[in-house]
């Protein structure tokens, strides 16, 4: 290579070693290598020689050509790297241990206990069923087996509206809809009668931490050929158990409400202490959390199902109570206040 | 109601059982025993009967007394004593030193100067009554020295029984019913009752008596003399007072008693009183005087006992003053009857005057008990008083008879509703012992129900699963799921509808669901200028400002935005829930489901939350429907609803809602610089609209090509308007349009759109695009929308 071309490429050199950022490379790539840069014109005033010198320089030019290109090729991969290495540098490092912006929606936390609930029932195959708050004392009483005059429409402090009619003051009022929607099929098809029905229920009384006129209870119903008080005893214990994910003991005592027969109140095996006895649960080891029972025949009958065919069992869980035993709340009116500050947190639950 | 096991205990033997055990089952297998058992007697000891022997009064004291006791002990003991009615021979209730009272240890005091060796008791401190005028006094011929509760039967359980659980028990609300269920619990016999023989009187006189009226089912009495004792034995005194009853005389005592015993009520009337006992109503109403002196208003539909036409007591419920036994009685007529239970019921609670015996009465007692229940009574006041004469021969009009219960059933029922295997002969065994009369053939069963049981509550062949059961008790049940079929099981539209709007709202809009009541609060109100509309009103409501049903959920969301202002500068909250709107033609609620929405925001304008919660209703409908909503204009029909900017909400063309801005004379009392806007739409209308198919759409393997253009808007054009101009042009290649930006002064109104050309089968050309274009300005041109320059 003669002088000019080594000198040429020494220039390169030293030019690229001097250059820090891609673009003033990108000006020394045009300056040698472009249309019109200094080793490109070298090629151009190439026909002023021989024929020989032409080759053997031609040659040169080239290889000086190749040499430059890959300087610039090497300079180009040493500086991106280096930008790469400056933009990892300016990097500032966050402080992840800062508190997070948790700011987002909530559901009631009835919504959350209903919902699960409900999902424990539809995956034993019931339905869910919906149904007005406001009836008619056939649905309330007469259709459950509690004619007029009957005692135990003193056990509820019913709210009459002036038409008439009222707000309903348990779930069980649904139960002659219910037993009337799927009648047919069980008794055409087999089909047993499986349903819930969650809802909102209203009793003419003060109020106070532990008593509200507003509040929501679980209607179950099961009816088929031969269902049992032993299944009635599976169903529950395995429903309350999904709800506080242990294994619940449960225990009926006889409890006298006339739309069932016999009739249970449902004790559990209290949550705080596990039996042992606790001041929640009055030092009983138990707390009672639902009247349950087989259908009265009357009901049954009243629902087009005749009772000598058929059994059944009803529950009516209170929603309300087990949502403020799962989340410890303590004030009942918590739940209907709106106020955000005590709803709010019941972000999700699952 | 309380009750003594001692007591219990005279009817059946539960010697060498778990006395608490077996009252833990009961409350299992019978009714709820409330948790606080009482061990009566166990805090005292030590106190022995005593006589005094000499009393001298303390020479500093008015008041006390220096006694020599006879404790039987070799020498008297000497006590100092303030009680009034010491005397010498009084036998009374001596607490030696050493002897416990509750937390205090009796040991020698000083007192005034003597020193006192023990202590004489007043019934009260012994825990046997609350008398506490004086130190008990001793009747009974009972050696001095002997231990008090030897003598008598002051260590007792007791136990309460909740009221509310024997609602449907007649037969409960007596011992002997409850030892019955004792008897059956413990595998025991239950023992007869003690009775006299009333026979033996049938030759004596009967008395002047006749039921005039249905009401009453039975009527039996008669007539006694002659009774000498005022004080009822100590025992029968302490179990009434450890049941809850205070100690009158002993003729009152009896027959508390004798209630507290079998659950008959009784009365005794003087008999000058009632010489024509005639059970009737009056056509008048009239004021009657009962023997707690009060006057009470008699109606037509209570039912009365008199003597004549004169009424002498409110039956089943309360004696009259004009009849009661008085000093100079000589003979008494002893009621025990029977009456109709709802009447007495209804007539308890007319009277707001709720008894002893009408609480029993309202519970359907057992016809079949008026006799015995005279029989036990002479019976007693014959151990008691060995004096009395029985005057009259037994009278007894039995006007309405319950029909005898016979109940049929097979093993087989009864293994299909127990689901458990339960052998014959525990199911003979338990019926026998709660007093059913069973007959067993092969494996049919045939059962009388008796008759204290058979006035209401066993009536039915499930009623006998139920004594079966609650006798072999629910904890021995073997658990087991069923055997029905399965079938796949479909939620219903509505119930995913809703759980899909709460999950977007919660989830993607940072919402808070609320629940609140189905009425209007009138005070809350009032407080934010919203008034209470007319609707279906509460009947009985107790508290006057929740009277009226509320017809929209708005107002009730508004009153708790107020309530949360303080919460956070911005947020949303949502219900789903019921509203009525009137009664319709056959005089029932219009209930409808509704969602309601509010938001509200201190920061951002009125317009930026107002299409905010536009964005919302969009969003869910596209989510579940996947469908786009339409709005309409609407007039505004509510006080709190802003008139502009006020529109339906429609879905398919179907009105489902409303979407608006809070009326500022409601929001300035909310928040006096917020922005409030609210939607609410009809749930049901809501979930029935169909929903439509994700239709897929195969992205195009060509380049799209997009277009802007910005328009200059005049006044009032909407944008449903301008999509019009290109909706209308046909061609196959303009797949969407947006909006990228908008730019609004007072006078200018302009917007920017782009429009996304595509096609599956070509890379399109400009002009293709241009073509379309053209003719899309050109309908805009012909509204009088310009290009802008």
């Amino acid at each position: 290579m003669n002088e000019k071309l080594l000198s040429l490429r020494d220039e390169i050199k030293s030019k690229l070693n001097q250059t820090t950022d891609l673009i003033d490379l990108d000006k020394i790539r045009v300056a040698y290598l472009g249309k019109k840069g200094s080793i490109t014109s070298l090629l151009k005033g190439m026909k002023e020689l021989s024929a020989e010198e032409r080759k053997s320089f031609g040659a040169e030019v080239n290889q000086l050509k190749t040499q430059a290109a890959q300087l610039i090729e090497e300079k180009i991969a040493e500086l991106k790297e280096i930008e790469i290495e400056k933009e990892i540098a300016s990097m500032p490092q966050f402080d992840i241990t800062s508190p997070p912006n948790l700011e987002r929606g909530s559901y009631h936390p009835i919504t959350l206990v209903q919902r699960e609930c409900e999902n424990i029932f539809t995956s034993m195959g019931f339905t869910i069923e919906d149904y007005p708050e406001i009836v008619t004392d056939y649905e309330c009483f007469e259709a459950l087996n509690i004619p007029k005059h009957h005692p135990a429409r003193d056990m509820q402090d019913t709210y009459y509206l002036d038409n008439g009619q009222l707000l309903k003051s348990h779930t069980s009022a649904a139960q002659n809809a219910i037993l009337k929607k799927y009648g047919k099929k069980l008794i055409d098809n087999g089909t047993p009668i499986k349903a819930i029905f969650p809802g909102r229920c209203f009793r003419n009384e003060a109020t106070d931490a532990c008593h509200e006129n507003t509040f929501f209870q679980m209607e179950g119903v099961m009816v088929d050929k031969d269902i049992s008080i032993s299944n009635l005893i599976y169903f529950m214990k395995t429903m309350l158990s999904e709800v506080f994910r242990k294994d619940i003991k449960v225990r009926l005592r006889p409890g006298f409400f006339p739309f069932v027969e016999p009739g249970f109140e449902l004790d559990i095996s209290c949550l705080i202490c596990g039996g042992d006895g606790c001041p929640s649960c009055k030092h009983s080891g138990w707390l009672e959390l639902c009247p349950c029972g087989m259908i009265h025949p009357n009901v049954l009958r009243e629902g087009g199902i005749d009772p000598e065919k058929y059994t059944g069992f009803a529950f009516g869980l209170g929603l309300t109570r087990l949502a403020m035993m799962k989340y410890g709340i303590k004030d009942i009116r918590d739940l209907n206040s709106g106020n955000l500050k005590a709803l709010s947190q019941f972000t999700d639950d699952e | 109601m309380f009750l003594s096991m001692n007591w219990i205990q005279d009817f059946v033997d539960l010697n060498g059982l778990d006395k608490l055990e077996l009252i833990h089952k009961f409350s299992l297998s019978t009714a709820e025993v409330e948790n606080e058992i009482f061990h009566k007697g166990s805090d005292i000891s030590g106190i022995v009967v005593a006589e005094i022997k000499s009393v001298e009064n303390h020479p500093d004291s008015k008041k006390l007394h220096l006694l020599k006791v006879d404790a039987g002990d070799s020498e008297l003991t000497d006590v100092v004593c303030g009680a009034p009615n010491v005397r010498v021979g009084l036998k009374t209730a001596f607490a030696k030193v050493g002897a416990k009272i509750g937390d205090i240890t009796i040991a020698p005091r000083p007192l005034a100067g003597y020193t006192s060796n023990g202590m004489c008791c007043s019934e009260a401190e012994i825990g046997i009554s609350d008398d506490n005028s004086g130190i008990m006094e001793i009747n009974d011929d009972i050696p001095n020295g002997t231990d008090l509760k030897k003598a008598y039967e002051i260590d007792d359980i007791v136990f309460e029984v909740d009221n509310k659980s024997l609602t449907n028990r007649p037969d409960l609300w007596g011992h002997y019913g409850i030892a019955r269920e004792f008897a059956a619990l413990a595998g025991r016999e239950l023992k007869p009752l003690e009775t006299e023989n009333l026979e033996i009187y049938e030759n004596l006189k009967k008395i002047d008596m006749k039921i005039e009226d249905s009401l009453c089912q039975r009527y039996s009495c008669l007539q006694v003399e002659n009774i000498t004792r005022s004080i009822s034995p100590v025992n029968m005194r302490i179990r009434l007072y450890y049941c809850g009853m205070r100690g009158i005389n002993f003729l009152a005592d009896l027959t508390n008693y004798l209630m507290l015993e079998m659950g008959q009520p009784m009365h005794a009337f003087d008999s000058r009183k009632v010489e024509k006992i005639r059970i009737k109503r009056f056509n008048t109403p009239f004021v009657f005087k009962t023997l707690d002196g009060i006057e009470r208003n008699i109606d037509e539909n209570t039912l009365m006992i008199c003597n004549g036409d004169t009424p002498v007591a409110i039956a089943g419920i309360m004696g009259g003053l004009n009849s009661e036994i008085v000093e100079d009685t000589t003979t008494l007529t002893l009621e025990s009857a029977a009456f109709n239970a709802v009447s007495i019921r209804k007539s308890t609670v007319r009277l707001a005057h709720r008894t002893d015996a009408s609480m029993r009465y309202e519970k359907c007692l057992d016809p079949e008990m008026t006799v015995p229940a005279i029989a036990r009574f002479v019976y007693l006041l014959k151990t008691y008083d060995s004096n009395i004469k029985v005057v009259s021969a037994l009278t007894d009009e039995y006007a309405y008879q319950y029909d005898k219960v016979v109940l049929d059933f097979d093993k087989k029922f009864v293994d299909r509703y127990t689901g458990i295997y339960i052998d014959n002969d525990t199911i003979v065994n338990t019926l026998t012992s709660l007093g059913f009369k069973v007959q067993l053939t092969g494996d049919n069963f045939s059962v009388e129900v008796p008759s204290w049981r058979a006035t209401k509550d066993v009536t039915i062949k499930a009623d006998i699963i139920e004594e079966i059961t609650r006798i072999y008790g629910y904890d021995n049940f073997e658990i087991n799921t069923t055997r029905s079929p399965l079938y796949p099981v479909r939620a219903s539209v509505v119930k995913t509808t809703e759980n899909k709007i709460r999950d977007i709202l919660v989830k993607k809009y940072n919402l808070h669901e609320v629940h609140s009541y189905i009425w209007a609060y009138n005070d809350e109100l009032k407080a934010i200028n919203i008034p209470v509309e007319s609707n279906v009103k509460l009947a009985n409501a107790t508290n006057p400002n929740i009277e009226t049903l509320r017809n929209s959920m708005i107002p009730t969301q508004l009153c708790q935005v107020k309530s949360n202002v303080s919460f956070a500068p911005e947020f949303g909250i949502f219900e789903i829930g019921r509203v009525v709107n009137g009664i319709n033609e056959n005089n029932l609620c219009n209930e409808n489901k509704k969602l309601a929405i509010t938001l509200y925001s201190k920061t951002k304008n009125i317009k930026d939350i107002y299409f905010e919660l536009r964005n919302i209703l969009a969003v869910i409908t596209d989510d579940i429907k996947h469908k786009t909503l339409t709005f309409k204009k609407t007039q505004q029909k509510y006080s709190y609803e802003h008139p502009v900017n006020l529109n339906a909400i429609c879905i398919d063309g179907r009105e489902i809602g409303t979407i608006g801005i809070v009326h500022p004379t409601v929001s300035k009392k909310i928040d006096k610089k917020s922005s409030i806007v609210f939607a609410e739409l009809d749930i049901e209308n809501y979930s029935s609209a169909n929903a439509d198919s994700i239709m897929y759409n195969e992205p195009s393997k060509y380049p799209p090509m997009d277009y802007d253009i910005s328009l200059e808007l005049p006044d009032g054009i909407l944008y449903e308007r301008l999509s019009k101009c290109w909706t209308c042009v046909d061609n196959d290649i303009l797949k969407n349009t947006k909006i990228v930006d908008t730019y609004d002064t007072d006078t200018v109104h302009s917007v920017t759109i782009r429009f996304e050309f595509s096609s599956h089968d070509k890379t399109l050309s400009s002009a293709e695009v241009q073509s379309v274009m053209d003719k899309v300005i050109s309908n805009l041109a012909d509204i009088g929308v310009k290009l802008r320059g």
